[in-house]
């Protein structure tokens, strides 16, 4: 049954993946990743469940919050070309 | 001060969950350790406040949720079934509605239930105007007739006063 | 008895939790625009973790396992919707056209 499961979440993996190759905008293929992302967290659960191995669960968990940072960080790059903290008006001509 | 110890407490907690060792008193004191490490730099940053440790609204919470995951569920299957049918008779729309929180932390409450329930997702907000996008103009009626905005302010009127 | 029950009643859930996995990425791949695709996507957040995290939590009895789950359930209910807003606002800055927009009240699609 839990394989049954794990072969669901690998297909609509593998469904994700087509639209991040499709696009057409960079912002279809973050909204893929950050699925297929949340995909991974279940499937590791389900793998955890099938080879009896609860240790897995820890790994999910993990991930899921990887990948919640990855999703806001790649975003914030896009959004403002840099990752760091924007600098003012009043710095930017001080420098 | 109280609100530091029950988040020291709530962090334990946590720990104890995801750790598993309740005998030896070494790996509980490095937890302690932790514990009381992480309260002390959040104390220090100044985030202990009715936003960053929102303990009053733990009683209204146990009534909001279940309701917004029943929300959930329903606003799904109207989701997959507009996914499902060969026609795909989606009609998306923009529009703004005005919400009625008086708190930053109530209207992010609210824009992040409005995210969370499919079919419907707040894109901005300025003030107190929501500009959101919805899948259909049933999900957007859904929105406009305001019964999750009014849960919401319910939720966070104790917080009126300042903690 | 019980076990069995318990066991059929964990099924429905991972069998549900399985489906509808599927069809939230199906809208991903049918839907027209990146607005609308992030409502198939919160399908997947919502329902589809929701299911089958329950339906493994029956299965792991009352213990650390179904503590477990319930906090990953717990953490994906928080960040989804910041990321979906985040996704949103920050398309919108960047200009996507959204697909079949009708102006309904307000102003439209424009950044505020």
């Amino acid at each position: 049954m839990f394989g049954a499961v794990a072969a669901a979440l690998l297909v609509a993996m593998g469904m994700a993946i087509i639209r991040a190759l499709k696009g057409p905008t960079v912002f279809d293929r973050i909204l893929s990743v950050n699925t297929f992302g949340t995909k991974t967290v279940l499937l590791i659960a389900v793998i955890g469940f099938l080879q009896k191995r609860p240790d897995f669960l820890d790994i999910a968990l993990v991930y899921a919050l990887i990948n919640f940072i990855t999703t806001i960080a790649v975003l914030k790059f896009f959004e403002f070309s840099h990752l760091g903290t924007p600098i003012g008006e009043e710095e930017a001509e001080d420098l | 001060m109280l609100r530091s110890l029950s988040l020291g407490a709530v962090l334990f907690a946590t720990w104890l969950l995801l750790s598993g060792f309740y005998d030896d008193p070494l790996l509980l004191g490095l937890g302690v350790v932790s514990t009381v490490l992480v309260v002390y730099i959040a104390h220090r940053m100044d985030v202990i406040d009715h936003e960053g440790h929102p303990v009053q609204l733990s009683f209204g919470g146990v009534m909001y949720w279940p309701w917004l995951l029943w929300e959930i569920v329903k606003s799904n299957i109207g989701v997959a079934k507009v996914i499902l049918s060969p026609s795909m008779p989606a009609t998306p729309v923009f529009f703004k509605i005005k919400s009625s929180q008086k708190t930053d932390l109530g209207r992010t409450i609210y824009a992040n239930s409005i995210t969370l329930t499919p079919g419907t997702i707040t894109v901005a907000i300025d003030g107190e105007d929501f500009l959101i996008h919805a899948l259909t103009r049933e999900g957007a009626k859904g929105v406009m007739s305001g019964k999750m905005d009014r849960k919401v302010s319910r939720l966070e009127a104790p917080s009126e006063t300042p903690a | 008895m019980t076990t069995t029950l318990l066991d059929v009643i964990s099924w429905a859930f991972l069998l549900i939790g399985g489906a509808s996995v599927i069809i939230g990425t199906l809208g991903i791949l049918r839907l027209p625009d990146v607005y609308t695709r992030m409502h198939a996507a919160s399908i997947t957040d919502t329902l589809g973790a929701g299911m089958i995290v329950a339906g493994l939590a029956i299965q792991g009895g009352f213990s650390l396992v179904s503590a477990k789950l319930f906090l990953i359930f717990v953490f994906l209910l928080f960040t989804s919707p910041v990321s979906t807003h985040a996704l949103a606002k920050a398309a919108l800055t960047a200009g996507v056209t959204p697909a079949g927009t009708d102006r309904k009240s307000g102003k439209g699609a424009e950044a505020p």
